[in-house]
């Protein structure tokens, strides 16, 4: 579809994750909960139940001793561009117009008040990045003092994800506006999990800009659906072709195998 | 349709059903217009005075009277801060430099000062024009970069002696500037009514970024959060 120079100045806001840095604290998590008010219950013990937008798996290469090694994987809603740009597989399944994407920002929305929980986008995420709200959320008392007052609170029947903390980057274009800017600095729009992320691995900024991080540590091809340039860098089920904006370093060649399904990486390696 | 034809195969012969007919089509016809009229009433005027229960402001506060005190202007009072959020409504500290004590003999100024000032309680102002909470709107993008004034969205309460009633809406609680004051949804000032479509005809006319895949208008990330 549009070519990088055509876009303009119209924005790609993507992720690198670097694994080889993530140790598994689960930092992002818990920012992430406390940034974007996501609900819990008292028992979270059944993970297909419990709402988490940024969640870390832990991946193993299945050998043994002294060869067994672990990687701690955070996950995101990949923020699909999709087979034709903003076709993401979530957004062509949604009868609502509950879930779009933006092609200025490259950010898929999701606006609960609109969605009626069909949950047709949660089958068709291929990255279990949604989640449906089984309950009405309940905070411990005294807890709703906290809510975040940026991001508006769920009810139960809909679905919710990640969306890069869209908020923080309002409330960076209302200081923009206020010194008559109309472009952001790359650290002024910044998630929260990247924020706290103890060991820097995850960076976040505009993939279409050379100045910003993400595009130096991964490269992004423009001509091949920003696949990415950098050896080191992969995206989670790239043969897929729902061309994710969160991109994964490792040096570990388990790691990349884990991010694909591995008889499809054949059938692509041969192709190119 | 079948009916009128199972009506017709007994027509014939029947004449004094007929004229009995017609007298009861006038009766029918009166019931029509009078039903007709009497829901009309009730959609157009007692509908409205039910969906919307009418508050007054905790104080009646008088623009027009604070507007003409020396080096007051709306800035005064809602105002920007450095990080670009807007002050709103206003807070205590913006009026206490003057009325830390009764000054005149106004019942509103004297329950304010009394009840609030001197207790240090924020005063709870109704907002005319408060969206649902999943609305995100920008004061400074539309005052500052878009160069609007506060009277194309608010209207002149600005410059108004008293405060407007408010009115709520009993199933929504949302304030009925969001719908207007029309009920049939008729608005002739820009301000009348702040709708989704409000907010995204004005958009478009002004040409904001249309960038949304769905549908092909404007991201819904722009004004929800
Ligand atoms: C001395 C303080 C003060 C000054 C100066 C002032 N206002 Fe206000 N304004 C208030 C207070 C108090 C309210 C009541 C809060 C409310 O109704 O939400 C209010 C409410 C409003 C509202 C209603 C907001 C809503 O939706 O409820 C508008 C619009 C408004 N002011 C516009 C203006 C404009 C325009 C000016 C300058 C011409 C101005 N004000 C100057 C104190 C002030
Ligand atoms: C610059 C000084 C100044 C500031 C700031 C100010 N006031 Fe006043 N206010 C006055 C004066 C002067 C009067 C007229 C007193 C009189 O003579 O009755 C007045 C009158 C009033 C009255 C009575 C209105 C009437 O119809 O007579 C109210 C209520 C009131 N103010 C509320 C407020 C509130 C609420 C604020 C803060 C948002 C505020 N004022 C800020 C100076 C001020
Ligand atoms: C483009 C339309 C628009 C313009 C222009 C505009 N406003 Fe507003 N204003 C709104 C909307 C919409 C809200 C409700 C915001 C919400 O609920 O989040 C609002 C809310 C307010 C409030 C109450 C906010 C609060 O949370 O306490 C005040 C006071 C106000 N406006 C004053 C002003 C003043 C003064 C100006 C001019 C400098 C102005 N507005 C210009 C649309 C506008
Ligand atoms: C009368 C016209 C008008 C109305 C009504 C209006 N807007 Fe706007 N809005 C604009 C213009 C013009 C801009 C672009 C300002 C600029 O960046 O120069 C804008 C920008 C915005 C932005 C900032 C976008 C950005 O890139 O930072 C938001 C958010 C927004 N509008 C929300 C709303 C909402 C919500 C409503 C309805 C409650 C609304 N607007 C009603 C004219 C309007
Ligand atoms: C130009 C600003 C703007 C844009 C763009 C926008 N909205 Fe809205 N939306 C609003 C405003 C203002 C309201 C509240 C007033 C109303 O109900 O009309 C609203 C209300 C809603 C509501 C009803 C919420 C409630 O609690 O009543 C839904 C659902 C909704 N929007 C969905 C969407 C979707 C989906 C999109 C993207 C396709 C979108 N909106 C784009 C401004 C906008």
């Amino acid at each position: 579809m549009k070519i990088e120079g055509e876009q303009g100045k119209s924005k790609k806001y993507g992720m690198v994750i670097d694994l080889d840095k993530c140790t598994g604290c689960g930092a992002c998590m818990v920012a992430c909960m406390a940034e974007n008010n996501v609900p819990f219950k008292q028992d979270e013990s059944d993970k297909r139940l419990s709402i988490t937008w940024m969640r870390v798996y832990q991946l193993t290469n299945g050998k043994a001793f002294p060869d067994a090694d672990i990687c701690y994987l955070p996950r995101p809603c990949q923020h699909c561009e999709g087979m034709h740009e903003g076709h993401s597989p979530c957004v062509s399944v949604c009868p609502a117009t509950a879930t779009d994407y933006d092609a200025q920002t490259g950010i898929v929305s999701q606006i609960y008040t609109r969605c009626f929980g069909c949950r047709y986008c949660m089958a068709a995420c291929p990255y279990h990045a949604r989640h449906f709200n089984w309950w009405d959320p309940v905070w411990p008392e005294g807890m709703e003092k906290y809510l975040n007052p940026d991001v508006s609170v769920r009810m139960r029947g809909i679905v919710e994800k990640c969306g890069f903390c869209f908020s923080r980057y309002q409330k960076a274009m209302e200081k923009a506006h206020y010194e008559g800017r109309r472009e952001l600095e790359e650290l002024e729009y910044q998630t929260a999990c990247t924020q706290a992320c103890p060991a820097g691995a995850i960076v976040f900024g505009d993939l279409n800009n050379p100045q910003h991080r993400v595009h130096q540590l991964a490269q992004p091809d423009p001509r091949r659906r920003g696949r990415p340039g950098n050896p080191k860098a992969f995206r989670l089920l790239e043969e897929l072709q729902t061309y994710p904006k969160v991109y994964y370093l490792s040096s570990r060649e388990w790691v990349h195998k884990a991010g694909h399904k591995a008889e499809l990486i054949k059938e692509a390696g041969a192709h190119h | 349709m079948s009916t009128a034809d199972d009506a017709s195969k007994h027509a014939p012969g029947t004449g004094a059903a007929d004229d009995r007919a017609d007298g009861a089509g006038g009766a029918i016809i009166f019931a029509f217009v009078i039903g007709l009229a009497a829901s009309l009433i009730v959609g157009w005027v007692v509908f409205p005075k039910l969906l919307y229960s009418q508050k007054r402001q905790p104080i009646d506060f008088n623009h027009a009277l604070h507007l003409g005190l020396e080096d007051q202007n709306c800035e005064s009072c809602h105002f920007f801060r450095e990080d670009g959020s807007f002050s709103g409504a206003p807070a205590l500290a913006q009026c206490i430099g003057c009325h830390a004590e009764v000054q005149g003999d106004s019942p509103d100024e004297i329950r304010f000062v009394e009840e609030y000032v001197q207790k240090g309680r924020e005063v709870p102002w109704l907002i005319y024009s408060r969206q649902p909470q999943c609305v995100y709107f920008s004061h400074v993008a539309h005052v500052r970069a878009g160069g609007m004034d506060c009277v194309s969205c608010h209207g002149h309460i600005g410059e108004s002696e008293r405060l407007p009633v408010y009115e709520e809406n009993r199933i929504s609680g949302y304030s009925r500037n969001l719908w207007g004051h029309n009920i049939a949804g008729f608005k002739k000032d820009s301000w009348d009514r702040m709708k989704m479509d409000d907010c995204a005809e004005c958009h478009a006319r002004e040409g904001v970024t249309q960038a949304s895949v769905q549908t092909t208008k404007e991201g819904c990330f722009v004004c929800h959060k």
